[in-house]
């Protein structure tokens, strides 16, 4: 998988939820459950992948679970855009 | 019976859980009104002890002022003691009415409507008035009692990090075009750190953005602002910030019951819709009967917020010279950042010993690693008293390696 999805996916959610600069985020740091990410401003991380990479997913998709870490978002987007073809 | 011990087991292996990881939350048993000076019995059936109380609501003083309690009493013998109505039944009295016509003004709103709590306001207010046409923008750090009425509402949302309204511009920017109506939420202090919302900065970017303002004031109502009508003042925007939501449960006399202030017609929506408003009591008699004496006395002189605000800086000065390493603020809400969650709990354990009841505050109701006791300065506190006080986080500071 792309590093450079990972890379902008990583940067995206230090600029939108970490407050704590010495927080270190990994492919599989907990971000829903550990409550890094506010599961109320989830829908920001929905948007953002959703124009970065120019895919849809259904509410069902984007849900707490497929956004927890980073390895399950970029499965996500990687999955969204074989459908596309 | 099987199901019934299979659940029962269920429900005390939960409890065992929160013992064992040290999580439980053990109740002191105050055997006298409260005030800065009380009784605590702890644990229960032991000696009791007289001690000075530096972590209640109680910021003016007025959970047991003479005039309250007598306002409390006038209301007994009056109007007696309960109810039995929610409010549209055969529930409210004039002094309902009179009480929330002067909580309206003094809060600056055109009109007010009275709950059974702060957190029954909370979550009646968002379910009415927004549904999923529109977005709701809250601080990270609002009470809970907020991110319950949020979740009861069909509205979209949306979050931003604590007090940043930089933060906020852009998710307005990005909602502007993709929502009916946007509400920001937030507290008007935060409880923990004892810091302000930048309600100006606040305002200034619902303006640009055309949002709705709700702030909750439960910690600021009575002694934030000059004249102690909350963050709203403070910061010069009284006209400016649309809804307030706020407790009788802390300076306002301490007893119970919650607000919300605001434009008549959303006032108007939440007698006829709240549903915390409709399917629950009405507030008695003499709850009432005393919140309407605080106001009164609150609204004549500046007096009690005034010592407060002294009181508060006092404390502060001679703990930050002590070498303690307060969260810096202009609030009577003073945490005092120990770090590590058994040295809090350490801490405020020794300080009870010394005669000081204050409390260890650990995750998850902090970050992890921001362990600190929360102190609460009140204008029933003199002079004398916080002088006791710092003598004494000084006097453990030093047993505890904390300070040198
Ligand atoms: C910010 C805030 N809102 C609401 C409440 C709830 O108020 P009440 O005790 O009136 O339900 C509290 C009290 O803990 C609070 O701190």
């Amino acid at each position: 998988m792309s590093d450079d999805m990972r890379e902008q996916i990583i940067e995206f959610i230090y600029d939108e939820y970490v407050e704590d600069d010495s927080m270190k985020i990994e492919d599989d740091t907990p971000l829903i459950s550990s409550g890094l990410v506010d599961s109320f401003s989830m829908v920001s991380l929905k948007m953002f992948l959703e124009e970065e990479y120019s895919i849809q997913m259904t509410d069902e998709e984007a849900s707490t679970e497929a956004f927890d870490t980073v390895k399950r978002i970029m499965a996500l987007v990687q999955k969204k855009l074989d459908e596309q073809g | 019976m099987a199901y019934i011990d299979a659940v029962r087991k269920q429900f005390e292996t939960a409890v065992q859980e929160t013992l064992d990881a040290g999580l439980n939350k053990d109740e002191r048993f105050i055997c006298s009104e409260q005030g800065v000076e009380i009784e605590v019995e702890y644990p229960r059936g032991s000696k009791r002890m007289k001690v000075l109380n530096f972590c209640a609501n109680n910021y003016l003083g007025l959970s047991s002022h003479p005039e309250v309690v007598k306002a409390a009493h006038q209301g007994l013998d009056e109007r007696g003691y309960g109810m039995s109505s929610v409010r549209f039944i055969c529930g409210t009295q004039d002094v309902h009415n009179d009480l929330e016509k002067a909580a309206a003004k003094f809060l600056g709103k055109e009109d007010s409507i009275l709950f059974a709590s702060c957190f029954d306001a909370n979550a009646a207010v968002f379910e009415v008035l927004f549904d999923e046409n529109d977005v709701l923008i809250n601080d990270r750090l609002i009470h809970a009692s907020l991110i319950d009425g949020i979740r009861l509402c069909s509205a979209q949302r949306d979050s931003y990090k604590n007090a940043d309204a930089g933060h906020l511009a852009k998710k307005l920017k990005m909602w502007q075009s993709r929502a009916r109506n946007m509400c920001v939420v937030t507290d008007g202090v935060f409880s923990m750190d004892g810091i302000l919302a930048p309600l100006d900065e606040i305002c200034d970017v619902c303006d640009e953005y055309g949002a709705m303002l709700l702030v909750d004031d439960s910690h600021a109502s009575g002694f934030i602002g000059k004249t102690g009508r909350g963050v709203h003042e403070h910061f010069g925007v009284m006209d400016r910030v649309d809804i307030i939501t706020t407790t009788l449960g802390k300076a306002l006399g301490g007893a119970s019951g919650g607000l919300i202030a605001g434009p008549k017609a959303v006032v108007e929506m939440m007698r006829n819709r709240g549903r915390p408003y409709l399917f629950s009591n009405a507030v008695p008699p003499p709850i009432a009967f005393a919140a309407l004496k605080v106001i009164e006395l609150i609204s004549q002189t500046t007096e009690l917020r005034d010592k407060l605000e002294w009181n508060a800086k006092y404390f502060r000065e001679k703990m930050e010279a002590a070498g303690f390493n307060l969260v810096p603020g202009e609030t009577p809400i003073i945490p005092v950042m120990l770090g590590d969650a058994k040295l809090a709990n350490d801490f405020a354990r020794e300080m009870l010993m010394e005669g000081i009841y204050v409390i260890g505050f650990s995750h998850p109701v902090v970050p992890m690693g921001k362990a600190r006791i929360r102190t609460q300065l009140s204008a029933g506190h003199d002079k004398e008293h916080i002088d006791k006080a710092v003598a004494a986080f000084i006097k453990v500071g030093k047993q505890l390696g904390v300070i040198s």
